[in-house]
């Protein structure tokens, strides 16, 4: 009997909706597994099994990338360093002071109103650099560039070098983040003035990674499939993802090669790119990226950054920047009414 | 006997009755669920219809110059989506959207004030706005997973906007992608989009709308391979009633498919910027 009225509820099932044994892997997925009632999940789960990284986390802090000079080898400070530390480094980030005369208060136009206050904190644990390896908390030393790509840097430079005068030619003197094309969207993900918020959405087979500044959503498959051909590259790369135990591990390829598009100038063909994302607690998930590339650096290296679940009061907003970029024009018509009156410094 | 089975069979006709639109074209159909037995819209998913050249009726149209793009820039024919036809236009709108369509392929960002005052925002690479990111000749990503939020992610400009479920609060500030707040009306998400900036076009025949635009979309699952799409569009500002579009989404189902960068900027800078650079006018 029992056996019957499962046969008659496939049946019921299959011809109501006929072509279901198509249905796309992570539909059939999600509907297959359920968690049995009598087994109690480990904390910080997806219904479907997966470590749950969803949510809005901010990376801002103080702590600098690369552990400054004259604060020893330390790698962790005691609580009273930390506070010292972290002090001056609120003082060297602030805009507000007024102690470097007229130009660099011009720089410091974007000024603490725009501040995350979160940006002015070391890290919880009081660590002096975010590099965790090489132990001195420094980038590695850099490989001697090819004739091509020390033209290219020494281009980039004199571009940046006329903007920052005042005196851009054209909008290609301007960085990609002051064009619109890429801002704190392309890996690795690094703290900065603002907006340092990322929303992670998860769905079966899928991470997705949405950082408000630039409105892009970085879709992660976990399913194994081959990156994209290497004639097809992406100003944001090409990335895939896997679980290591709780860990998702994620690498990025296929970048474009556009100046400016891979972190710190590396070669676009040899850079390669490791982020690991593990949730620790409620309220933390850790940030680890390694990046290597034998054509910049003399060897590899990692970072740890602490991303805080941000207040749920607290809300992803839209980053339009293109839409409004009045400073583009801002700039150049500056630039030609200053040539036409002779200046050019 | 067989008790467990009648009911689910019950619980099932119970849905598929109230299940809305798809009735008049598809089989019943009970799509899977997520873990929290809403159907599961997770997908790559696009149109076929060409309303992005025009909500209406339209002929196959030459692009803005021929004579540069020949028959590259030129426009598919296509049937209206738009329910009973027209859009309800107050009259003196209709005399807008002829000025919009004529300066369609124009820009002129000499001035801050009259940044947005011509070209299709498309034209320029900026956000769509709902509804049109959805007919774009291009595809979207719907994200859900087990949060209260579920993610658009749209292939045109990397635009994306974040669906709150069943939430209270109203738009902050108007943005080019709009607040979006869901529901479940059965197995249909439906979404209420306000709080849009009143730049953004519907096509490229220039239809438009005010700040006031509130679009109610409703996707239902019809098959594992198409969505309804309905959505209706009120504005007060520019329309005499609200009105109504529909029209498919089908899943895109490649191997390995997956949502690509339209990232437009770059095509539009000379464009924008060109003429502002050392060399222009020489």
């Amino acid at each position: 009997m029992n056996r019957l009225c499962i046969l008659a509820g496939l049946i019921a099932a299959v011809s109501m909706s006929p072509i279901a044994g198509q249905a796309p892997k992570s539909a059939q997925k999600a509907a297959s597994k359920g968690t049995p009632a009598a087994k109690k999940p480990p904390a910080f789960r997806t219904p479907w099994g997966e470590p749950d990284l969803q949510g809005v986390w901010n990376d801002a802090t103080s702590t600098p990338l690369q552990r400054p000079g004259g604060i020893g080898t330390k790698d962790v400070l005691g609580d009273e360093e930390a506070a010292e530390f972290q002090a001056q480094l609120a003082n060297d980030l602030t805009r507000d002071r007024r102690d470097g005369g007229p130009e660099v208060d011009v720089n410091r136009a974007y000024n603490d109103h725009w501040m995350d206050a979160r940006r002015l904190k070391i890290t919880a644990d009081h660590r002096t650099s975010l590099i965790v390896d090489p132990p001195d908390g420094r980038i590695p030393p850099a490989v001697p560039l090819s004739p091509e790509r020390q033209k290219a840097r020494a281009e980039r430079a004199a571009a940046n070098a006329r903007f920052n005068a005042g005196l851009p030619d054209h909008y290609t003197d301007m960085s990609l983040p002051v064009r619109c094309i890429i801002r704190t969207d392309s890996p690795p993900y690094l703290p900065t003035i603002y907006n340092n918020d990322f929303q992670i959405f998860q769905s079966p087979g899928y991470v997705t990674i949405a950082p408000e500044m630039i409105h892009s959503a970085r879709i992660i498959p976990l399913d194994g499939r081959p990156h994209l051909g290497k004639n097809l590259r992406q100003w944001l790369g090409d990335s895939r993802g896997h679980w290591d135990g709780d860990t998702l591990v994620v690498e990025t390829t296929n970048f474009r090669t556009d100046d400016g598009v891979t972190f710190q100038g590396s070669n676009p063909e040899t850079f390669k790119i490791t982020e690991r994302f593990t949730r620790v607690d409620a309220t933390t998930l850790n940030y680890e990226f390694t990046v290597e590339d034998p054509k910049t650096w003399t060897k590899p290296w990692t970072a740890i950054i602490p991303w805080n679940k941000i207040d749920p009061a607290e809300q992803m907003y839209e980053y339009a920047c293109h839409e409004d970029n009045y400073d583009i024009v801002h700039f150049l018509t500056g630039a030609r009414a200053r040539e036409k009156r002779g200046e050019t410094k | 006997m067989c008790r467990r089975f009648r009911t689910a069979l019950l619980v099932l006709a119970a849905i598929v009755s109230v299940s809305p639109a798809a009735g008049q074209q598809f089989p019943q159909y009970r799509p899977p669920r997520m873990a929290d037995g809403h159907p599961d819209l997770n997908g790559i998913w696009q149109a076929l219809v060409t309303a992005n050249w025009d909500l209406q009726d339209h002929e196959a149209q030459s692009g803005p110059h021929p004579e540069v793009m020949g028959a590259y820039g030129a426009g598919p024919a296509g049937q209206s989506i738009v329910e009973g036809g027209e859009i309800p236009y107050q009259a003196w709108a209709l005399e807008k959207k002829r000025q919009n369509f004529e300066k369609r392929a124009t820009a002129d960002v000499s001035s801050d004030k009259k940044w947005h005052e011509i070209g299709d925002p498309e034209f320029k690479c900026y956000m769509p706005g709902v509804p049109r990111a959805t007919y774009m000749p291009f595809p979207f990503r719907i994200v859900q997973g087990s949060s209260p939020y579920i993610l658009m992610a749209y292939e045109f400009t990397s635009a994306t906007r974040i669906i709150r479920m069943n939430w209270k609060g109203e738009a902050p500030t108007p943005s080019w992608m709009g607040w979006s707040r869901g529901r479940w009306e059965g197995d249909t998400l439906v979404i209420d989009v306000t709080g849009q900036r009143e730049e953004t076009w519907l096509d490229r025949a220039g239809d438009f709308h005010t700040e006031e635009l509130h679009v109610v979309e409703r996707y239902t699952p019809v098959s594992p391979y198409h969505l309804m799409y309905e959505a209706t569009i009120e504005d007060p500002g520019v329309y005499t009633r609200p009105w109504k579009i529909s029209f498919p989404l089908y899943r895109r189902l490649e191997k390995n498919v997956q949502l690509l960068e339209f990232k437009c900027v770059p095509f539009t800078e000379d464009l924008l910027f060109g003429r502002f650079g050392k060399e222009a006018g020489k």
